[in-house]
This record gives structure tokens, C-alpha cells and sequence, in this order.
């Protein structure tokens, strides 16, 4: 076997793909085999380390050097002093947004100090598609544990006294479901795992997937040991390519090495597993028309009771669990519920995966401690807005969600928390909001969105968020009538008691948050046509300030509409007639002498 | 009797290419049963790039589920196309992180460029616009995607470029 001394991990996941890590990686092995290095130096392609936005990412291991927005032109001065002469190539450092310094290494990053990763333990570390590297990383050891060691109820019971809760959304407690599952008679069963994140601005299940799926998979088998199920199935956005692929891939081979199958490890336990492909449908997530949509029909959520633990897929006991609630199983049953239950809070125990993105200097994925304030995540690992931005809200719980102002930034995050304030979990999207976002324009966008995926079965949902859409756009192009927002607020209500299923239930959620924080921007939008924020295009115009235009005339040239004019050298006129409100010269004055007001 | 008719020969006028061949050879793989109805459609449309009618109503023959239902679970679904599509797909994400950071102007940026609607596809068939929920690279907003290939970190005055990547 060769011995490697040291181990360069570039990132494979989505975001880095697309920063262009592929040509880096290539050129990493043509240095290394130039400098005869390939024999000490391995490189390993891994899933997303969360800080996407600094990608391509490249980590040397065992140093932990931390490099980012790698080029390749920067391949070589890597090997060359890094490798060769072991001086790391401090220009590549990453650098913290509000002292400046340059951070070497990876646990030093303010990104990473407060992050406790359980479920997203191997991501990043691990080559996803190599076996090898999971079993390393005491993969399948709960699996092995589990089945010379434990019955299918002392498995339940240590979930349940873990207080492990669906990451999905909801909240339900996991443990307890699968005992519900458990007590269903029935000879056949089925888990399915829910990777559908439909959640627009959230995207934890893709990462876990792509990163470590052999995790996934275990939960997965640890869950169909303790139900009583021989048959499980991933049901995964057709929007996620590579996802598919390596979950297909580590079914193969878990496969292969009789992991999955008959007789699994010598015991008596049988489970198979297949990928279903997701057709693009945001109702498809809520449970009962994910089984629909298996079935091969239209994804329509039908009534519950009988829930799926009762009457699921094919009409047989079925347990549904979200990606990232799978992916913390196995950790649980290798350590005991006790160690997953030191962690979060009362209620809430564990940590949680958010996507953190928007307005604000460090996005990515971040898994966190239950009870963690928002102020830590967006300050301490965020790194807070963008220079002279000032924070507004942050949007938590995607479409379902709400909206949280700068006087709950304090609050401890769990579950119930975030409910009594008004939001929701959901599947743990985080979107910054600044001063240059619209409230009612958020709202607007969320209400569009559920309205599109509203599945038109159950009339409170699909003419309710049609209407409350209306009135919306309505107040967004500056025709809002002071009624609306009493109105608005009734339906709101209307819907979230009679809609059927979750998505009706919750989308008016954004709406009264937003009303519940911030109902002086409405007020501002109807009352005094004005949107704050310079946002709604219908409520400001494009204004030159005479005082600092120094008469380039780069925006005169760059007009569409031409309509501004001017003498070079002397302050310019904006026609507001004419203006097409583009923004294109707002983007391009070099003085920053355009406004909006 | 007619309506027969009119199905068997739209039916064997198709089964005449290499497309036809393997949407057969499909068929045949998979036993009859509804269930696995969209998993059919999906390869089928992998063949032949949308579901035309004729597509349709040979899988509703095949799989022995009714026309109507075939028709409904192509409409729910936003994945499947009855109607020809572009060489090349743009998907540009309209999901919160991608709308904050901007995405609309990105998409103006695209409507001019290759002058048709969300929706559309170009004349030339070179390009069909769409929007789509997060593309699940959300660190990297505003992003589009053409075919596989993701574009991140995007500003108006990079568009025009990435298009001409794609011919
Ligand atoms: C409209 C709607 C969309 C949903 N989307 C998802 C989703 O994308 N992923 C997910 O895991 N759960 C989603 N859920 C929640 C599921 O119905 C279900 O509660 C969850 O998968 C259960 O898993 P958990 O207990 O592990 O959270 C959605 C629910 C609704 C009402
Ligand atoms: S609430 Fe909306 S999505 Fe849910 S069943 Fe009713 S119409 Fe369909
Ligand atoms: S670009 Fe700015 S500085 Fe130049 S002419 Fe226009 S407003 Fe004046
Ligand atoms: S994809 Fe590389 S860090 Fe997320
Ligand atoms: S919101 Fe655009 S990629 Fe997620």
C-alpha cells in the first residue's frame, strides 16, 4: 500500500464544480506527477465544506491549510512552495470580512470555530464516491453494531431518548414514529427518505447526499431494521444530478459488498434500496404526495389521518424521514442517546443544518448546535452584512417561513422558538435581508412561489394564495388601498385553518410575519407610495445628485432609453419619463452620483 | 372505430426510426403497471427530447394506463415538455437567495440577448428559457444553469458571453 504524507481534499461539491474546481483538480495532477510528487501527495476529490461562495476550495491535510478561490494559475506556486518547500501560499488564505486577517487554517476560521458538525461530519472530508474512505470514518459501524447487538425496539427507544426530531420541516419526533411504524401489523413495509428539498434558497440534502450518501444510507437501513421494512426508496429532485449519481453509486456498491440485500451481514435483516426521480413539483415534498408521485401519479397530498405509518406507500406502513434526520442516525446509535442529547436544548436536541445566504459576506452550509442564537450565525459565522449595509431581516423556514427583525436576532434557535416567534424551521433555509430588500417584495416572492406550486386540489389554498397574490401586487406597484392590509390578514387566517394539506397551511406564513415586524413598510407602500427600500420599481425613480455628478458621461452613453443628457464635465439630467428604471447607470456611475428615491 | 384508426397510424407512422426503437425497447424492459408511468415518461423524454402526442398515446397503450392520466401527470409535473425544446436549456434560479442578490436583472439581461420570454424557446431552437426553484448553489447567487453546467456569482454584463459558449 502506498503511504501518502499528505493529502490535498478539492472540493467536488455543486458550487465549487462550478467555480471551475474540475481544471484545477486536472491541474494539480499534472503538477504533481511533473514534480514526481503523485507518489506522496494524494488527491482526493470531496463533497462541499459549506463555504461555497470562497470556492474553488482546496485544503491541504494533515496541516489543514485552507485555500480559496483557487486558480489555476495558482496550481503551480502551491506545489512548488507549499508542497516542495513547505511554505504555504499565504495570498490564498482566507480572510476574515471584519478583521481582515488572514486565516491559515480551517479550524481557525470564524466560519467553522462555532460549527459542530454531526450530520455533516464527513463532508468534505471523505471522497464520496470511494467506500473505502466512509468505512475509514466508522461508517457502517452503527449498521454492524446495531445487528449483533440490539432488537428493532431497543433501536427505537434509543432514537426516541436521543429527542431526535425530523429535520424536514415539521418537527416530529423520530423515535416515536417509528414506533408508530413498529406497532403497524403488516408483513410488508417501506422507508422512504425524503431528499425532494423543495425549500427554494435551502440546499443541505443535496450537499449530504453529494458528500457523504453512504451516511444516508445507513440511517436509512437502521431505520428499516427497527420498523420492520426489506424495502426503502430515496426519492431525489430530478434538479440534482450529481446527487443521483452518488447515491446510485453507493447503493451499488453497498450492494456489492452485501451491505444491502439479502441477509444482510450474516443476520436475518433484508433491505433493498432504489432511487426515484423527482419530476419537479414542490408539493411533492409533503409526505402523502411524495407516495402519490412514487405511485406513479399526479402529486396531490390527500387528508390525514390515515398517516403514512398507518397506510403509506402502496397502502402499507410506511416511515418518511428527510435526508438530513437519516444522516444523524447512525452517529446516534454508535455513541448513545446520551452524547446526541448533550447537545441543543430542552426540546430541540442535536444540531441543525442551515443554508446561510443573501446579504451577507460569508454564505454557505453551517451545521449548528440547537439553541444557538441567530446573531452568532449571522455575525460570528456569516461575518454580518456587506460593508455600510445595514442588517434588516432575516427570513428563516423558506415558503413556509417567516421573517425575523434585528430585536429577535437574540433568540436561542430550536423548533418551538422560532414558532412562538412567528417563523418556522422548515428545512433550515437562512436568508439576509438588508437595507436594499423589500419586505413586502420578500413576502410578494414567497406568496408567487407557493401560489405556482399550490397543487390546485383544495380551494382555500389554490384561490387564497391567488388572491392574497393580487392584493400583494397591487401594493408592490403602488396601487394599495389602506383596506388591503385588514383584508390580506383575514384571508391569511382563512387559509391556514382550511387548506388541506402543509403548503396552503403555511403560506401565509411570510405574509403575517412580515405584517407581525415590519407593517410600517406596507404602510409606507400604500400610505405614502414610497418602498423604502428602492425596490418596487413603481414606487421611486432614478435621481442624479448635481452635487457629485462630475459629468463623466458613461451614463449618457450606456442609457437604453437615452434618457439622460448632459455637457462632459457638467452635471447630468435624468428624464424620469423617459427611464425605463434598467438600473444599468445606478451599477455603472464611477461616482455613485445616481440614486433612487 | 376511427379514433382507433387515427391512433394505430400515428403509431406505425412513428415506429419508423432509431427513436422508436428504443422507446419500444423501453416499453419492453418495463412490465405493464402504473406505477412506473413517470419513471417511463422521463426516458422518454430523454429520447426524444419532449413528449410528442403520439409518444403519449403509445405509453398510455403500453403501460395500460388511460390517456388521461397520462395527460395529468404530464401537465402536474414542470419536468416534462410537449412541445419541441432548444439545443440548449437555460435554467435561471429564481429561489430567494438568487431573487435577493438580484437574479431579475440577469434575466431582463437573457430576454434581450436571446430575445424570447421565460418560458420560450427561440425560433432556431437554440435556446429555451426557463426558471426554476434554487439550483441548490445558493452561495454562489445569482445562478443560472445551461444544460449541466452552472453559472454562479453572475452580473448582467457576463451574460452575454456565457451564451456564446452555447451554439
Ligand atoms: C409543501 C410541503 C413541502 C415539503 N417539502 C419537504 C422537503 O422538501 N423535504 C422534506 O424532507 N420534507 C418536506 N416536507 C415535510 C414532509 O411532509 C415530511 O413531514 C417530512 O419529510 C418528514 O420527515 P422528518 O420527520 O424527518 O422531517 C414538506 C411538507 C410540505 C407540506
Ligand atoms: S393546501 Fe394547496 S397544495 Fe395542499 S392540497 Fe390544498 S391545494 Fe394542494
Ligand atoms: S455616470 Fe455618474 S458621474 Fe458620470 S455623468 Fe452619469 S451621473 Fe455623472
Ligand atoms: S461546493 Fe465547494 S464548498 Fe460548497
Ligand atoms: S436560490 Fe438560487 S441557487 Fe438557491
Amino acid at each position: 500500500m502506498v503511504f501518502y504524507r499528505g493529502h490535498l481534499l478539492i472540493c467536488g461539491g455543486t458550487g465549487c464544480v462550478s467555480s471551475g474546481c474540475k481544471d484545477i483538480i486536472i491541474a494539480f495532477q499534472e503538477e504533481l506527477r511533473k514534480k514526481k510528487l503523485d507518489e506522496e501527495i494524494k488527491i482526493v476529490e470531496t463533497g462541499c465544506h459549506g463555504l461555497c461562495e470562497m470556492g474553488p476550495l482546496v485544503i491541504l491535510h494533515p496541516e489543514s491549510v485552507f485555500y480559496c478561490r483557487v486558480e489555476v494559475k495558482d496550481v503551480q506556486e502551491i506545489v512548488d512552495e507549499h508542497l516542495m518547500k513547505g511554505r504555504p501560499v499565504s495570498r490564498l488564505f482566507f480572510t476574515e470580512p471584519l478583521s481582515l486577517d488572514k486565516v491559515p487554517k480551517y479550524q481557525e476560521i470564524g466560519f467553522y470555530r462555532k460549527q459542530q458538525r454531526i450530520a455533516l461530519r464527513n463532508c468534505g472530508f471523505i471522497d464520496p464516491e470511494n467506500f473505502n474512505e466512509y468505512l475509514a470514518c466508522d461508517g457502517y459501524a452503527a449498521l454492524e453494531k446495531m445487528l449483533s447487538e440490539m432488537t428493532p425496539e431497543e433501536v427505537t427507544n434509543v432514537v426516541k431518548a436521543a429527542g431526535l426530531r425530523g429535520r424536514g420541516g415539521g418537527g416530529f419526533s423520530t423515535g416515536t414514529k417509528w414506533e408508530l411504524c413498529a406497532k403497524a401489523t403488516s408483513i410488508k413495509k417501506y422507508i422512504i427518505c425524503n431528499a425532494d428539498e423543495g425549500d427554494p434558497g435551502a440546499f443541505m440534502d443535496r450537499s449530504l447526499l453529494e458528500g457523504d450518501p453512504h451516511n444516508v444510507l445507513e440511517g436509512m437501513m437502521i431505520a428499516a431494521y427497527a420498523i420492520g421494512a426489506d424495502e426503502g426508496y430515496l426519492y431525489i429532485r430530478a434538479e440534482y444530478p450529481l446527487a443521483i449519481k452518488r447515491t446510485q453509486t453507493a447503493i451499488s456498491r453497498a450492494e456489492e459488498l452485501g451491505l444491502l440485500g439479502k441477509n444482510i451481514l450474516g443476520s436475518n435483516f433484508s433491505f433493498t434500496l432504489k432511487i426515484k426521480e423527482g419530476a419537479g413539483a414542490f408539493v411533492c415534498g409533503e409526505e402523502t404526495a411524495l407516495i402519490a408521485s412514487i405511485e406513479g401519479r399526479r402529486g396531490m397530498p390527500r387528508s390525514r389521518p390515515p398517516f403514512p405509518v398507518v397506510k403509506g406507500l402502496f397502502g402499507k406502513p410506511t416511515v418518511i424521514n428527510n435526508v438530513e434526520t437519516f444522516a444523524n442516525v447512525p452517529q446516534i446509535i454508535l455513541h448513545g442517546a446520551d452524547k446526541f442529547a448533550a447537545v441543543g436544548t430542552e426540546r430541540s436536541k442535536g444540531t441543525k443544518v442551515f443554508a446561510l445566504t443573501g446579504k451577507l459576506r460569508n454564505t454557505g452550509l453551517v451545521e449548528v448546535p440547537m439553541g444557538i442564537t441567530m446573531r452568532e450565525i449571522i455575525y460570528d459565522i456569516g461575518g454580518g452584512t456587506f460593508e455600510g449595509k445595514k442588517f434588516k431581516a432575516v427570513q428563516i423556514g423558506g415558503p413556509s417561513g417567516g421573517c425575523l427583525p434585528e430585536d429577535r436576532l437574540d433568540l436561542p434557535i430550536d423548533y418551538d422558538s422560532l414558532v412562538q416567534a412567528g417563523a418556522m424551521m422548515g428545512s433550515g433555509g437562512l436568508v439576509v435581508l438588508d437595507d436594499e430588500s423589500c419586505i413586502v417584495d420578500v413576502a410578494r416572492y414567497f406568496l408567487s412561489f407557493t401560489r405556482s406550486e399550490s397543487c390546485g386540489k383544495c380551494t382555500p389554498c389554490r384561490e387564497g394564495t391567488m388572491r392574497l397574490l393580487e392584493i400583494l401586487e397591487r401594493i408592490c406597484a403602488g396601487q394599495g388601498v389602506p383596506e388591503d392590509i385588514a383584508k390580506v390578514e383575514k384571508l391569511a387566517y382563512i387559509i391556514k385553518a382550511s387548506a388541506l394539506c402543509g403548503l396552503g397551511q403555511t403560506a401565509p406564513n411570510p405574509i403575517l410575519s412580515t405584517l407581525r415586524y415590519f407593517r410600517h413598510e406596507y404602510e409606507a407602500h400604500i400610505h405614502d407610495k414610497k418602498c423604502p427600500a428602492g425596490v418596487c420599481q413603481a414606487l421611486f425613480d432614478y435621481r442624479i445628485d448635481d452635487r457629485i455628478c462630475n459629468g463623466c458621461t458613461i451614463c449618457a452613453k450606456i442609457c437604453p432609453v437615452g434618457a439622460i443628457s448632459g455637457e462632459r464635465k457638467q452635471a447630468h439630467q435624468l428624464d424620469i419619463v423617459k427611464c425605463i428604471k434598467c438600473g444599468i447607470c445606478l451599477e455603472r456611475c464611477p461616482k455613485n452620483a445616481i440614486f433612487k428615491e | 372505430m376511427a379514433l382507433e384508426q387515427v391512433k394505430q397510424e400515428k403509431c406505425t407512422e412513428f415506429i419508423s426510426d432509431d427513436m422508436d426503437h428504443k422507446l419500444e425497447a423501453l416499453l419492453l424492459k418495463n412490465e405493464k403497471s402504473p406505477e412506473i408511468l413517470i419513471f417511463v415518461l422521463q426516458q422518454a423524454q430523454n429520447i426524444y427530447g419532449y413528449l410528442p402526442e403520439a409518444v403519449l398515446l403509445r405509453i398510455s397503450e403500453a403501460l395500460d394506463v388511460s390517456k388521461a392520466k397520462v395527460y395529468g401527470v404530464v401537465t402536474f409535473y414542470s419536468q416534462f415538455h410537449l412541445k419541441p425544446r432548444g439545443r440548449n436549456i437555460i435554467r435561471a434560479c429564481q429561489g430567494t437567495a438568487c431573487h435577493v442578490r438580484g437574479v431579475s436583472r440577469i434575466i431582463g439581461k437573457i430576454k434581450e440577448e436571446i430575445g424570447v420570454n421565460v418560458g420560450e424557446t427561440t425560433e432556431d431552437l437554440r435556446f429555451t428559457f426557463e426558471a426554476v426553484a434554487c439550483i441548490g448553489a445558493c452561495g454562489l447567487a445569482p445562478v443560472i444553469m445551461i444544460n449541466s453546467d452552472t453559472h454562479g456569482r453572475l452580473t448582467a454584463d457576463k451574460v452575454p458571453a456565457i451564451l456564446s459558449l452555447y451554439e
